[in-house]
């Protein structure tokens, strides 16, 4: 067991491709912690940012600003009583939420947070992802079914009709981001010389040909890669159910949607696959569109002194939360009753501040020493940063998209859906394919 | 990648994919036959990766498993369940479905008896890399005919549930 721990250290590919199943087992492990963890701080910012742009405070009262909200929520769901209707259709009823969290969380196999950061690197992989998030329908549809209830029954029937008919526009935007990374073609900067290749499925293949052709698809073919890239953010949306496309779980018309009659653990496990799922097809966008783990700027501030800036950034982003940590703290009220929260969050900016400093000093240690491990970690860490700071950006987008607008109509859903997304997705890629090999 | 303790995933999905067909038949509630369908599609879907097809298990997890059968459900879920599940089926068509199942199961034998002599002993499995490649190079090039036919039927069969949902067009 230790020579195959020892073993895949030095290597430079995924576990899965290494055919090392304890590393695979480990990814997977933090994979899934991360995400767990992420949900959490999703649910808690989510709540903050959405208080403060309706000028609202937020939660406050557990932990210093809230910090401690997703636990006492957590807490809370998990003693909650487990409530099944008795007239539900018991199986289904159990299941459903099982198969939604089964389907948010099987996708993070292939999400690639570096060249070797991914569980495995499936030469099929967006369609891998695009198929597996698709089941996250069926635990919708039995769930808003089992539960026998008028409203639940609504809410599943406008999500299964609203996911099927913008997956089929999320599906065509994909494709033409898959056909730019056969098209080698000028693009904008007109800086790839390369000649025409074989395209790819793969999630680190894609980004690899970004790097490749110097230019993230998002700029490629301008505006075309634009385009398709709105698209697909649009039919992410819907396809995670959120506003202003959260029609399912409509409040004001249908309660709760599709988990009306759920509670407790049960109501939790959809809330995870919700989140993971918004945090999956945000890593779609990021993997086709936004290159990745490249980071901003490769060709223009390019040479190892703007790569040593550059390393640096993830080690400053947690010395700069721990600052706003420590500003906190400092406009703390003075009085004795708030001496217990002051301590908590000064400890909370040390831990980041800690953290922080131990990013910086691996990236200066590298560059002072030039060790082999460290130079490793140093390309490492800064992968998975600039990946999952590309990911936080959509999920602020989400919380900042649910504020904005209001709710779409239903029949005004699907017509956006059918008659708008549809035929410019389709226009695109027709003229992605033949701007490709004119170009 | 090399493959995994090979002969345990394929009895464990070939079992899957039988379990779940004979509960697709004897399931009295729609719902509950559309879901075992949906778990013996998943199955087959892990027998083709087990060919060394990703492309084709893919496509059937996201066409069969995810389209087709989340359309299953949406129409099963609006019919009136209790009046199924009380009445009696009172078609007799069971012999037939026999005769076709026995004819099926003997065709089957018949390959599986004269398999030898019918196809190559062993056909090197495609790399896995190329293997989308060889699939979008035969269906563009060699198989380009067929595949427009076929892509214009599923037109007119598009047209013609328009033509029949819409009452005034």
């Amino acid at each position: 067991m230790l020579d195959s721990f020892m073993s895949y250290l030095g290597s430079s590919v995924t576990p899965g491709e290494a055919n090392n199943q304890l590393w695979a087992l480990i990814y997977v492990l933090i994979i899934f912690a991360g995400v767990s963890v992420a949900v959490m701080a999703m649910n808690w910012l989510e709540r903050k940012a959405l208080a403060h742009f309706q000028v609202r405070l937020g939660p406050m009262r557990v932990g210093p600003h809230g910090l401690l909200q997703p636990i006492a929520d957590a807490v809370k769901l998990l003693i909650k009583e487990d409530i099944i209707p008795a007239e539900s259709d018991k199986f289904v009823f159990w299941i459903a939420p099982i198969i939604g969290l089964l389907a948010a969380f099987t996708v993070y196999t292939v999400v690639p947070f570096g060249p070797s950061q991914a569980v495995s690197d499936m030469n099929i992989g967006i369609l891998f992802m695009l198929g597996v998030s698709s089941l996250a329908v069926l635990g919708v549809v039995m769930a808003g079914w089992a539960s026998n209830s008028h409203y639940p029954l609504i809410g599943a029937l406008r999500s299964s009709a609203q996911m099927v008919s913008y997956e089929v526009a999320m599906g065509l935007a994909v494709v033409s981001a898959i056909l730019m990374t056969s098209l080698h073609g000028a693009g904008l900067y007109g800086v790839s010389k390369l000649s025409d290749g074989t395209g790819t499925l793969s999630m680190i293949g894609i980004v690899q040909a970004q790097q490749e052709q110097q230019v993230w698809f998002l700029f490629k073919f301008f505006p075309l890669g634009l385009i398709a890239f709105v698209i697909f953010a649009i039919a992410m949306i819907a396809e995670t159910n959120r506003a202003p496309f959260d029609l399912p779980e409509a409040e004001s018309e249908l309660t709760a949607g599709f988990h009306t009659e759920y509670s407790g653990l049960r109501w939790s496990l959809f809330m995870l696959a919700e989140y993971a799922a918004m945090i999956a097809v945000s890593a779609i966008a990021v993997t086709l569109w936004l290159g990745g783990w490249l980071r901003p700027f490769p060709t223009w501030l390019s040479g190892p002194a703007w790569d040593f800036i550059f390393a640096l950034f993830p080690g400053l982003t947690f010395v700069g939360l721990a600052a706003i940590a420590f500003l906190g703290t400092v406009r703390m009220p003075k009085h004795s009753y708030f001496r217990v929260q002051t301590i908590g969050l000064a400890a909370f900016g040390a831990v980041l501040a800690l953290i922080g400093v131990l990013l910086l000093g691996i990236v200066i240690g590298a560059k002072v020493s030039d060790h082999d491990i460290l130079n490793r970690t140093t390309e490492g860490l800064s992968n998975v940063f600039w990946f999952v700071f590309k990911v936080a950006v959509f999920m602020y987008l989400y919380i900042w998209y649910r504020a904005t607008w209001p709710r779409y109509r239903f029949d005004q859903l699907m017509k956006v859906g059918w008659k708008v997304m549809l035929p410019i997705s389709l226009g695109v890629l027709i003229v992605t394919a033949i701007v490709g090999v004119l170009l | 990648m090399t493959p995994v303790a090979t002969p345990f995933f394929f009895y464990l999905l070939s079992g899957l994919a039988i379990a779940g067909g004979l509960l697709v038949i004897t399931r009295r509630n729609a719902v509950h036959s559309a879901l075992a369908l949906i778990v013996t599609l998943l199955a087959v879907a892990g027998l083709y990766l087990m060919l060394y097809a990703p492309f084709v298990a893919g496509v059937q997890i996201i066409v069969y498993a995810g389209g087709i059968m989340v359309l299953f459900l949406f129409v099963i879920m609006l019919v009136s369940l209790e009046r199924t599940i009380k009445e009696r089926q009172f078609n007799r068509m069971w012999p037939v479905g026999l005769f076709a199942a026995c004819a099926l199961l003997a065709l089957f034998m018949s390959v599986f008896a004269k398999g030898r002599a019918l196809f190559p002993d062993r056909v090197p499995p495609p790399p896995e890399a190329s293997n989308t490649q060889q699939i979008g190079v035969m269906l563009y090039g060699n198989y380009m005919f067929a595949f427009e036919i076929a892509s214009l039927l599923l037109l007119v069969a598009i047209l013609g549930a328009v033509i029949m949902a819409k009452k005034r067009i």
